[in-house]
This record gives structure tokens, C-alpha cells and sequence, in this order.
């Protein structure tokens, strides 16, 4: 026998299922007025420094048919690199989004500031990046992703670099189809999968 | 925030498969190709945090929160409390803890849900609050009904309540289900079955608590819920190594 580690295991993941949207997005499920003030609204506030941007996208599933009950969290840096909450970050970025697929299109709509570089913790940076958390009927525990940018230096990033298969790269970085504009697809299975993430 | 260490990997083998037949919806949900596995980095070890000034007084109390304390919805009246911890068996502080649910006959308060079952025009099913020092919360509601879904062809899902957790870090966000303590359909649900570890899907099935209910008033459930913690960190940033 030996000692017992003295750990707990993480609880188990389970779908967030079809109707994720009354507990977290309430007025999304048709229950506006539910809380006097939603969360993660917005991930910026009037004022916030640098360019504001927006991500256009999809959800598809393996068949090609776009998910219209995909919910979406977004986390990232302001337009300096800095997290909320570390010294000097800017107040008007909160960081933090959540946005729905639409019902009826299946698209979504990121509006947000582009972030900055971001250091990492043996000395690189990583390029200008947006973390994605995709829930939904059918994925029984969230999956992770991050969004890059097609109009920034991404050589060099850490996590991008890990990727062996270099065309699979491609499927981390929002195209620009305009000025501020860019489109970002999700492909959850088959050609074009999207690269997931366990960190 | 206080804490900046790396994350520990996710044991995926305490959490369910992506790819599971028997739940249909997953089959074409489910990626083909291995996860990108990485150490933490700042993106993963930093996330949102909320303030108490965003919740109101009653966002945690099901039982009237739909009509503003007006009227409280039908149904089984229950305490669910629990705590927040890490795998490291620390309390989870001042995180946001969100649930949603169906009413007492199993219908969800949602555009998209056509089940028979009635709406409780006093009841909404979601509710909100963030955990004390101890990482302890506590959510008055009514305890929700089973119903029946498009799967196989008499699938029903157990009686259970949607949970979803924050942590500290954006890496630690966690959505998982609360199931009763001798609900028989557990067993026959595919949902439960994508955790291939009993004692990790027994760890989602909470107890009646009789200590915690209030006579003539409501009884009692806990649900504890352990997110990820973070590695020691006095080691770091020396590349000669320990």
C-alpha cells in the first residue's frame, strides 16, 4: 500500500443541452427582464482603446448545417496585451463576451476590441488572439478554440507553432473581409475541423 | 486573480466522451481529430470576475424570482447548497455559480421547448449567485420535473438541474448537470452514460440532505462541484530546473 494523494478529481462535464440560453442568456431565450442586468453583454464599454472589430461566424456540425443553439464565451486581452484585472489593463474592457448563434441564420457576431500581444510565461508572446468556450446540445464538455488574426504577425506563437499539421493552422485565423471585419467558422467535425484545444 | 499558477492538465478520463452514439445530437457534434494539448498560459490562468452589485436579492431564489417576489411557482420545494472547491481541496471564493432548470412537469421556460407539459406562470428556472469565503452557495428552488426528448424512441431525461461554474480562470469553466439521489432513470439516460467513470457520474448525483431542509418548509439537496486547480508554482521560470 501507499499513501492516498490527498487530491479531488474535477466534477464531469455534461451537455449544456438546447436550452442553455434560459440560464445564461436570458432575453436570447425570449425571458428579457429576467435579471436586472445580463452578464457578459459586452466585452467592451464605451471608450475602450484600440480597434473596435467584428468577428462574423458559424457553427458547423459534421453534415455542414450550421448549429442554431451553439452558445459562445469569449475571453481576451485589451488592446495593450493586459487581462482585466492586471495593473494598468483598461477599465473599459471587461474581456469577457457571450453571444448565441442566431436562431434563425445560425450566425454569430463578436463585437470587440482587438487585443494586444500577450506574453507568455518562458519569455515569447503570443500573437493577438481571442480565447473561445463553445457549448451546446451534443458537446458533453465545452470545447476550447482561440481566434487569430489573418492581418497580424502570427509567427512565432506558441501555440500556433504546436500545430503539426500546418494547414490546420489556418482554421485558428479570422479572415478579413473588410475594415474591422473578419469572418471566423467553426467546423466542430470533418473537412476543415477546427482545431481544439486542452489547456 | 491571486493566484497565477499553470493549470492542472484536465484529466479527460474523469469526463465524458465527445463521441457517444447512443446520444445522437453528439454524433455529428463531436470533433474526429485529437485535442491540442498545452500548458496554461495567461489566457487560461486569468478570466472574468463579477461584482455583488450586478446580482439582485431574490436571483437566487427560483421560488420567486420570475415574479419579482409576487407569487412562488408549484412544485417540490428545495434547498440546493454545496460548495465550490479546487482539486487541490481549496474553497473557490466569489465565484459565480448559474443554474437553469425545467418546472415542476418538466417544461423549460424557453422559445424552443413544445412539450405538453404546462408553463408555471410563476416560475422562470434560472437563477444566479456567487459563492462566500468558504466557496459555499446555496440556490432556493422547486425540484424540476423528468421529460421526454427526441432521441431514441422513448428516451425521458432524469430529473436534473443545468450548473454552470467559473472558477478564477477562464480555463476552469465547467458546465455540468445536478441529478437526484435515487432517480431511476439515471440509469437508462444517455446523456448520464457519455461519462464512462460510475463513481464520476455518482459524484453529479446529489443526496437528500435532511440536515440542511427546514421543517414545514422545504428539504434539502447538496451538490459539491471541484474545478480545476492550479500546480505549485515555486519551481517556475528557473531553466536549470529544480
Amino acid at each position: 500500500m501507499v499513501q492516498p494523494l490527498n487530491s479531488l478529481t474535477e466534477s464531469a462535464s455534461q451537455t449544456a443541452g438546447p436550452y442553455v440560453h434560459i440560464g445564461l442568456m436570458p432575453t436570447y431565450a425570449g425571458n428579457a427582464g429576467y435579471y436586472d442586468q445580463e452578464i457578459g453583454v459586452s466585452p467592451i464599454a464605451d471608450g475602450a482603446m484600440g480597434e473596435v472589430i467584428q468577428i462574423v461566424g458559424s457553427v458547423y456540425d459534421g453534415t455542414g448545417w450550421a448549429l442554431r443553439d451553439a452558445l459562445i464565451e469569449s475571453w481576451q486581452a485589451d488592446s495593450a496585451g493586459r487581462f482585466p484585472g492586471q495593473d494598468g489593463a483598461d477599465p473599459a474592457v471587461s474581456g469577457h463576451c457571450r453571444f448565441a448563434a442566431d436562431a434563425v441564420t445560425g450566425e454569430f457576431t463578436l463585437r470587440t476590441v482587438k487585443p494586444g500581444r500577450v506574453p507568455s510565461r518562458h519569455g515569447r508572446a503570443f500573437a493577438p488572439h481571442i480565447s473561445l468556450w463553445i457549448v451546446a446540445r451534443g458537446i458533453n464538455t465545452g470545447l476550447q478554440t482561440r481566434i487569430y488574426f489573418e492581418d497580424e504577425d502570427n509567427t512565432g506563437d506558441p501555440l500556433l507553432a504546436r500545430i503539426e499539421q500546418r494547414p490546420r493552422a489556418d482554421t485558428l485565423i479570422a479572415k478579413k473581409t473588410g475594415d474591422g471585419a473578419y469572418r471566423f467558422d467553426i467546423r466542430l467535425q470533418g473537412d476543415g475541423e477546427t482545431v481544439f484545444l486542452d489547456i | 486573480m491571486t493566484d497565477l499558477g499553470p493549470l492542472i492538465p484536465r484529466n479527460r478520463e474523469a469526463h465524458p466522451l465527445a463521441y457517444y452514439p447512443d446520444y445522437k445530437t453528439s454524433v455529428a457534434r463531436s470533433p474526429n481529430l485529437p485535442l491540442l494539448s498545452l500548458e496554461s498560459g495567461p489566457s487560461e490562468e486569468t478570466g472574468p470576475t463579477f461584482g455583488h452589485s450586478t446580482f439582485g436579492a431574490l436571483d437566487n431564489n427560483l421560488i420567486l424570482n420570475w415574479t419579482k417576489g409576487a407569487a412562488p411557482a408549484v412544485g417540490e420545494r428545495i434547498l440546493m447548497h454545496g460548495r465550490v472547491l479546487d482539486e487541490n481541496a481549496r474553497p473557490v471564493p466569489n465565484t459565480l455559480v448559474e443554474i437553469w432548470q425545467a418546472n415542476a412537469g418538466g417544461r423549460y421556460r424557453h422559445k424552443k421547448d413544445s412539450y405538453l407539459a404546462p408553463l408555471d406562470p410563476n416560475f422562470g428556472g434560472c437563477g444566479r449567485t456567487l459563492t462566500d469565503d468558504e466557496g459555499r452557495y446555496q440556490f432556493l428552488t422547486i425540484r424540476p420535473g423528468a421529460y421526454p426528448w427526441p432521441n431514441r424512441g422513448n428516451d425521458w431525461r432524469p430529473m436534473h438541474i443545468h450548473v454552470s461554474v467559473f472558477g478564477h480562470s477562464f480555463g476552469q469553466r465547467l458546465i455540468t448537470q445536478m441529478y437526484f439521489q435515487g432517480d431511476p432513470l439515471i440509469p437508462l439516460c444517455p446523456i448520464a452514460a457519455t461519462i464512462r467513470d460510475r463513481s464520476q457520474l455518482d459524484r453529479l448525483v446529489a443526496p437528500l440532505d435532511m440536515a440542511h431542509s427546514r421543517p414545514l418548509d422545504y428539504l434539502a439537496y447538496k451538490f459539491d462541484i471541484v474545478l480545476r486547480g492550479r500546480r505549485q508554482s515555486m519551481f517556475e521560470n528557473k531553466p536549470e530546473g529544480m
